[in-house]
């Protein structure tokens, strides 16, 4: 178990900055960095690494799915290539190029896409992928990742470009929220455990692991145990964590900046049923489209907040509930 | 002084001294005996399995013939070697003509060319880099190869490497966007290491191109993409080889060499048809078309 106070704090730059550093980082010591953008670089922090590595910064233009094949070449003669766009571009828009010159190739080209959900904002419904992370999840060989913070973005960089399959990270550009401690290490593939408990578990993701601390510490204030689990990777699914949470507390909710159907929620459900079948609940994008609105709007609005993480925890501890399964 | 052909394999040797502009009568005579030898190969490989895209396997060998046994860096027996120069066959569905290159090179057992789509197989009815030795990329949902083919020829000048990047795409894949957007992207780029083809053989599956969905002007369109463009009959040897030479001393642009090509070129049965494209054939067909072939090479 990590030891982390659930507090969300706040750092002073924006993920952005921070991935800009380490793609410099990166790029300084190895030589097989390629970035890829399509005509977004000014706004998702690569801009910096044109300037220091002109010659290992491509930028495609407007032309997502050609950037897609050119990083599967790149990929294909051994290097390194990060492609960056919106969450929206970075998949669907490209998804068959996507599918057939990176996963059915079988390429290790790193896909960053920035936005994700809710946090897209003022681009609104058209930038506002609630699907993204859900089609990724039915490609064979990709591995998807969401990395919270910039904590938890550090602990998992070289994982993701090291890693020998393709990956797709949801990339919040332009948060700064702190969740996770200094110290703290993350696996691709392994939940972290935020805290132990006995009554209840959430599952959380990316921007949903602030909403569900302090869900967490609203059950805890009513003398509920909870037990705080942070899916950062949706695939491959740490099926062994999630089938024990649902062993020694017996309910679970998942708390996803995402549709409910094909993402986080719909994974842990798999999981559950095939294995060990517990009551469960899923917070998160409930089957429409995006809209133009700041995040703790359409959090408010969408019914991603704490306080409906706190409602459905609370409705799964209601007996009625307990007893349609037990 | 150590030689600088050290620690590469004879046939590699034999490329590099073979490289020069003009080809002579005897290799000439050479190369087209290749490209029947490879057209009989291509007809039997999906003869024997009685159904197959013939029309745009056989429009493309005598390009393949020139590429893989004078033109092209490579090291059969070690198809991933890391200094060859690289081929994406981006309209994939063409790849029987491609195995029959390979298996005639000795990428793999010949035997191989008898199991085209069958259970099991490592040749596909489109090319799959995951499973047969010699085939550099993946290609099948047309318009993504040369994109491909682009970020390799990206990373050759990345990497500052001397390897060339050689792709065929299809008429009817050119109506695919993907293809002008790495078409903009690489000569952009200056990528003059990049030599793409296009088959054109004026046909796709639902009929002649130019009632589809017309190309023309199709060298004009590469022009205007900023592409050195050079138009040759794409079932002549001597041509093709002159007009890679050609792209190959390009210093700015990337090169596209438009192929004037027959759907079907060799096999009577299936020839300028624009049935061809995926199309059944019988025994007796398949055979005859072979030895059709085959006394036609004896008269070179």
């Amino acid at each position: 178990m990590m030891d982390s106070k659930l507090e969300p704090t706040y750092d002073e730059r924006e993920l952005r900055d921070v991935y800009g550093q380490l793609l410099f980082e990166l790029a300084s010591k190895d030589k097989r960095v390629v970035v890829l953008n399509a005509d977004l670089a000014r706004s998702d922090g690569t801009l910096k690494f044109k300037e220091l590595f002109p010659e290992r910064f491509i930028d495609v233009g407007v032309a997502e799915a050609n950037m897609m094949g050119i990083a599967a070449g790149l990929a294909n003669v051994g290097l390194i290539p990060i492609t960056h766009t919106f969450t929206p571009f970075s998949t669907r828009r490209a998804f068959d190029q996507i599918t057939i010159s990176i996963a059915y190739a079988d390429l290790p080209v790193k896909l960053m896409g920035t936005d994700p959900g809710v946090t897209a904002e003022l681009n609104g419904g058209t930038h506002m992928s609630f699907e993204d992370a859900g089609i990724m999840r039915t490609l064979p060989n990709f591995v998807i990742v969401e990395p919270a913070d910039a904590i938890q973005f550090k602990s998992l960089f070289e994982q993701i470009i090291y890693h020998p399959k393709p990956v797709y990270t949801r990339v919040y550009r332009r948060r700064k929220e702190r969740f996770f401690d200094e110290d703290m290490q993350f696996e691709i593939g392994k939940i972290a455990t935020l805290k132990d408990g006995n009554d209840i578990t959430i599952i959380c993701s990316g921007l949903m692991v602030g909403q569900s601390m302090i869900a967490t510490r609203m059950l805890e204030e009513r003398g509920i145990s909870v037990r705080l689990l942070n899916m950062h990777t949706l695939k491959p699914i740490d099926k062994e964590t999630i089938i024990k949470a649902a062993r020694e507390t017996g309910r679970i909710v998942v708390a996803e900046n995402h549709s409910i159907i094909n993402g986080w929620g719909s994974a842990v459900a798999e999981v559950l049923s095939e294995n060990y079948p517990v009551p469960m609940r899923r917070i998160g994008v409930q089957d429409h489209f995006g809209e133009v609105g700041t995040t703790d709007f359409l959090l408010k609005k969408y019914h991603m907040t704490a306080q409906d993480i706190y409602e459905k925890a609370m409705e799964l501890l209601d007996s009625k509930v307990q007893s349609c399964f037990h | 002084m150590v030689s600088p052909f050290v620690g590469l394999s004879s046939f590699q040797i034999l490329r590099r001294e073979e490289f020069r502009l003009k080809l002579t009568e005897a290799e000439v005579k050479d190369l087209k005996k290749k490209a029947l030898h490879i057209r009989m190969i291509t007809i039997e490989m999906i003869g024997k399995l009685g159904v197959g895209h013939i029309g745009g396997s056989l429009s493309i060998v005598d390009a393949l013939a020139v590429l893989y046994y004078k033109v092209m860096k490579i090291d059969p027996k070690n198809p991933k070697w890391e200094g060859r120069d690289r081929f994406v066959l981006s309209k994939g569905h063409a790849g029987p003509a491609l195995y029959s290159v390979l298996a005639d090179l000795g990428y793999f057992p010949y035997e191989w060319i008898n199991t085209l789509n069958k259970p099991d197989t490592n040749l596909p009815s489109h090319c799959d880099r995951l499973k047969t030795p010699g085939v550099d990329m993946t290609a099948g949902s047309l318009g993504q190869g040369l994109s491909a083919a682009v970020g390799m020829a990206l990373a050759t000048k990345i990497c500052k490497k001397d390897n060339y990047v050689y792709t065929i795409i299809g008429d009817g894949e050119s109506q695919e966007g993907q293809i002008w957007e790495a078409a903009m992207f690489a000569s952009h780029n200056k990528l003059n290491s990049l030599i793409a083809f296009t088959d054109y053989n004026k046909m796709q599956i639902d009929g002649y191109i130019e009632e589809v969905n017309n190309l023309e002007p199709l060298a004009d369109k590469w022009c205007a993409f900023n592409w050195h463009v050079i138009e040759v009959d794409g079932h002549n040897v001597e041509q093709i080889y002159d007009a890679v030479m050609e792209g190959k001393s390009q210093t700015e642009k990337p090169t596209m060499i438009i192929l004037h090509t027959i759907k079907g070129k060799g096999a009577y049965f299936a020839e300028g048809k624009v049935t061809s494209h995926n199309m059944s054939m019988s025994a007796e067909e398949w055979q005859r078309a072979v030895e059709m072939l085959r006394k036609e090479s004896e008269l070179i």
